[in-house]
């Protein structure tokens, strides 16, 4: 058995699901209430776990960093969720969703973990809706649906622009439920720091409490890892300030395999960058798309006027406007997928077109959508977006075009899970963004949610019982070990050490400069010499940071800036594994863009010949180079094409 | 808009090492600040500033900075997320501001909202009041398909108005009071509306009610103060509601 063992059930694709569920053990409800679960990260996907798995019996603990579970960055996702229920009748299926989201992953994802993904979407929205989500409906009081990019049906439910909000709550309401019943033990404001390993097995984490500074430790019969993307490792990026990529990270550097970490989404539709002051950049759902018109001026001399302020969008005549997605790409137009739509805008802008004083924006247009519809039906669809984009730009998007531009959003890439979302390390589970297991090389719009959600309520319940079926014997776990005293012992001496530099820089200095190198050589677009050059300022950032850093305060109460060292010391050694992974996989496909792989009209060309597999990165210690192991992906139901949206 | 730069402003902001020392205030300076920056990244540019001087940073609450997930609060000459209507500390602009303003911040003051360090408050109660009873009690699977049960357009859209709370606490700190009946009523609403919540509605409001007083919150008296500082325009004709199941459930014992 090689180490990477997928787990893949054997037997035609629709069945492989009900098939492993009957052949996987069972743990009785008496064992479950001694089986201890720790649950890190309470977004979509841990806050579903924990609440399902406190329901089957087991006893559960709970972690985030924010004060309360309900302020996980899966409340930021706006525009939706996706499900093959087929309301529409425009010929949805379980095996339609499948296919979208294999092919708009551009062929790098598992088919098995897809379909199953697509299978268990209509229960989704089921639950949801049981539990209070108030998701749009009909006047007729049946659910509504839009149409998102990467799809020619229209299969995405929605709470207006605040789905992330609205299914969060969801999923929070059934974990506060299990809290109040005494089944799941919630600790808020506490940061994992490391996972415990006993004789090869994950039984524990040692985390930080984050006001008082106290180091403590946890033991679990196994451990579900569901903290999230990294993100920010580009420092300016969509998520959340917080998020990031350290537990993932400590489970790699515990054993647990990394994979494909070049695939990083770039989210086309986001408030442009203003000045160096700015802190986070803001998305603007991609469901405006649906209504919204993508343009630059035709002649360079008008986006030249219009970026000094002498005239506006608006001056423009209709016949001097460039759709350019609607030109390059007539049967998606305005709804291809994200890693397209963001090529095609920094192109424009690179051209020339800019429309910013900085260049760097296009404009997406309500004009058209709203002399169809009417003010009114797109301030029913987008009313809270549009009111966003007033707050942030100053400017009424009723009146005047949005201007937007690509940003990082999302990282497709994370650690790598078998089929029951298991890493190489028994007993640690991977779900949600944190896991690299369902959007391949590109997610599609509204997936998300849907992954985070099918992990947490449908997956994990089951899969985890076949390892803790061999674990009822296992007494509860003693945390005074010296497996645990180690990892206690190497956490505080990081922190002491990090916090003892007394350098002369604050920690943003330095994320800064790491998030412009990512930018700049690891972001939209890619070659081996810039991929290169990335790797070495890296590493000089990293040892200046090592050597500089000035971190204030005090480690025994509240400190954000230790906090966000921690992390940006952990962003280093991603952004390191990023380039080295963008380095090895010579093709473009999905979010990578390799500027070496091009057709001849400049569209990214994947090579399945040589880079059908998924990339799995094992640690090898500090300073080490990691090695690269490599899960070849078979497709034995779809055919592999290039993808066209033309 | 064309972004200003603010040449100088002064920031007097409320500093506590810890829950239990007793806090005062503070005043910093602080020079060229674009208009267009958000007031969080104003507070990072001091912050930067008092990191590199060797002193201690300001510590606040924050985190989406998109004004959705509810984390940033601050006091902010007066008012709950400052001088602007329906939005969050994190969407407040600075364009909201005049050049050589003297601006005050201060936590969530509230008895149940203790102060963690500087700005950043201690929201645990609000957790308790949804623990006694703030949700569904429906498992995991075994559920109807989600379009068995047509909900009426109207509920489900003024069940969201109501769930777009972010449980900021800006209406208990806004409030004389210190009450937590916005809060309170936006949940019993979002549940109250659809058929799947009703269920469980008298109950529901019965139990939040009777945590939130035993938390220490205070009364309401309808000041309104609440509605005009919520970030999500939660309307105070909840709290009607909310009085209406809290009556059905007292006489329904
Ligand atoms: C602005 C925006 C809009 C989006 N819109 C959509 C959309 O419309 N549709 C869609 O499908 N997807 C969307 N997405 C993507 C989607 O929201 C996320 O991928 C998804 O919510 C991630 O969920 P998660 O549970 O994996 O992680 P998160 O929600 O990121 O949760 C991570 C959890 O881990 C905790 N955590 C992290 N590190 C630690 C640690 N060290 N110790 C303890 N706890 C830790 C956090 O506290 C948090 O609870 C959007 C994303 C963004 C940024
Ligand atoms: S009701 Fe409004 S002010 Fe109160 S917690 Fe909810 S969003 Fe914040
Ligand atoms: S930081 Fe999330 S609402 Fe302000």
């Amino acid at each position: 058995m090689s180490i990477l063992e997928s787990k893949i059930p054997e037997g035609p694709l629709a069945g492989k699901w009900s098939r492993h569920k009957e052949n996987i053990k069972v743990v009785s409800p008496a064992n479950k209430r001694k089986l201890e679960v720790i649950v890190v990260g309470t977004g979509l996907g841990g806050a579903s776990a924990a609440a399902s798995l406190a329901e089957l019996g087991y006893k559960v603990k709970a972690f985030c960093y924010q004060d309360s579970p309900r302020r996980a960055h899966s409340i930021a996702a706006q525009g939706g969720i996706n499900a093959a229920k087929n309301y529409q009748n425009d010929n949805d299926s379980v095996f339609r969703l499948f296919y979208d989201t294999i092919k708009g992953g551009d062929y790098r994802s598992r088919e098995a973990n897809v379909y199953r993904l697509a299978e268990v979407s209509p229960n989704i929205i089921d639950q949801c809706v049981a539990q209070g989500v108030p998701f749009g409906r009909e006047y007729g009081g049946l659910l509504a649906n839009r149409t998102f990019g990467g799809a020619l049906v229209s299969r995405t439910f929605y709470a207006r622009g605040q789905t992330g909000q609205q299914l969060l709550i969801g999923a929070y309401q059934a974990m506060n439920r299990q809290i109040s019943m005494g089944n799941v033990e919630m600790y808020s404001r506490h940061e994992m720091l490391d996972v415990v390993i006993i004789d090869g097995k994950a039984r524990g984490i040692v985390a930080r409490d984050l006001v008082t500074g106290k180091i403590k430790r946890f033991g679990a019969h196994a451990v579900v890892v569901a903290t999230g993307g990294y993100s920010n490792v580009f420092f300016l990026s969509t998520n959340a300030m917080g998020s990031n990529g350290s537990a993932a990270w400590q489970c790699y550097k515990k054993g647990a395999f990394f994979s494909n970490p070049c695939f990083v989404q770039i989210h086309p539709t986001c408030i442009p960058v203003h000045g160096e002051q700015q802190s986070k950049l803001t998305l603007m759902s991609e469901s405006l798309r649906n209504d919204g018109r993508v343009w630059v001026p035709k002649k360079k001399e008008d986006a030249e006027k219009i970026r000094k302020g002498e005239i506006g969008p608006n001056d423009i005549p209709e016949e001097d406007r460039d759709f350019y997605l609607e030109r390059r790409y007539p049967s998606y137009g305005n709804l291809v997928p994200r890693d397209v739509a963001s090529r095609a805008a920094k192109e424009r802008c690179d051209a020339g077109f800019g429309v910013n004083p900085e260049g760097k924006a296009v404009y997406l247009d309500f004009k058209y959508s709203i002399e169809r519809l009417g003010k009114n039906v797109i301030k029913a669809r987008y009313g809270n977006l549009f009111q966003m984009y007033e707050k942030i730009t100053d400017v009424d998007p009723y009146k005047e075009p949005m201007m937007i531009y690509p940003a990082i959003h999302y990282t497709m890439g994370g650690t790598w899970v078998d089929y029951n979302l298991m890493t190489t390390v028994p007993g640690l589970y991977s779900l949600g963004e944190a896991n690299f297991s369902d959007h391949g090389a590109n997610r599609l719009g509204a997936s998300a949610l849907m992954q985070g959600l099918a992990d947490g309520y449908f997956v994990i319940p089951y899969t985890i019982g076949d390892y803790l079926a061999d674990e009822i014997l296992t007494p509860k776990i003693d945390t005074n070990t010296p497996e645990f005293e180690q990892v206690e012992k190497a956490v505080t001496e990081r922190i002491e050490k990090l916090f003892n530099i007394k350098g002369t820089k604050p920690v943003d200095y330095f994320h800064k400069k790491l998030g412009h190198v990512m930018w700049d050589y690891v972001g939209m677009s890619r070659n081996e010499e810039g991929l290169k050059k990335a790797i070495q300022m890296i590493r000089e950032i990293r040892e200046e940071f090592w050597k500089d850093v000035k971190i204030p305060g005090e480690l025994d109460n509240l400190n954000p800036e230790l906090e966000k060292a921690g992390r940006v010391a952990d962003f280093f050694d991603i952004g390191e594994l990023i380039a080295m992974d963008a380095l090895d996989r010579n093709e473009s496909c999905g979010g990578h863009f390799r500027e070496e792989s091009v057709t001849d009209d400049g569209e990214a060309k994947r090579n399945d010949e040589k880079f059908t597999y998924v990339s799995c990165w094992e640690y090898k210690g500090e300073g080490q180079e990691p090695v690269l192991h490599k899960e070849d992906l078979v497709f034995e139901n779809v055919k592999l094409t290039q993808r066209s949206y033309k | 808009m064309a972004d200003k730069i603010l040449k100088k402003l002064n920031i007097k902001v409320w500093r506590q090492n810890k829950a239990a020392d007793k806090g005062r205030f503070e005043t910093y300076t602080i020079e060229n600040i674009s208009t267009g920056s958000s007031f969080l990244e104003m507070l990072d540019i001091l912050n930067e500033k008092l990191i590199i001087e060797g002193q201690d940073p300001i510590a606040f609450d924050h985190d989406c900075r998109e004004g959705i997930c509810g984390t940033c609060s601050l006091f902010i000459n007066g008012r709950a997320h400052g001088p602007d209507t329906e939005v969050t500390t994190c969407q407040l602009h600075m364009r909201k501001f005049k050049d050589g303003e003297t601006i005050t911040i201060e936590p969530w003051r509230a008895k149940s909202f203790p102060v963690i360090k500087d700005l950043v408050v201690d929201r645990t109660a609000f957790e308790k009041i949804l623990y006694a009873g703030g949700f569904i009690s429906v498992n995991t699977g075994g559920v109807p398909d989600a379009n068995a049960i047509p909900i009426a357009y109207e509920d489900a859209e003024e069940s969201m108005d109501a769930a777009s709370c972010i449980g900021c606490g800006a209406c208990v700190a806004a409030c004389k009071n210190s009450s937590a009946m916005l809060f309170v009523a936006a949940k019993v609403s979002h549940l109250a509306k659809l058929p799947q919540g009703r269920v469980e509605a008298k109950k529901r409001a019965r139990s939040m009610v009777a945590k939130m007083d035993e938390l220490g919150f205070g009364g309401c008296t309808n000041t309104g103060a609440c509605e005009v500082e919520c970030p999500k325009s939660i309307s105070i004709t909840n709290i009607a509601r909310l009085n209406r199941e809290y009556l059905l459930a007292r006489f329904s014992e």
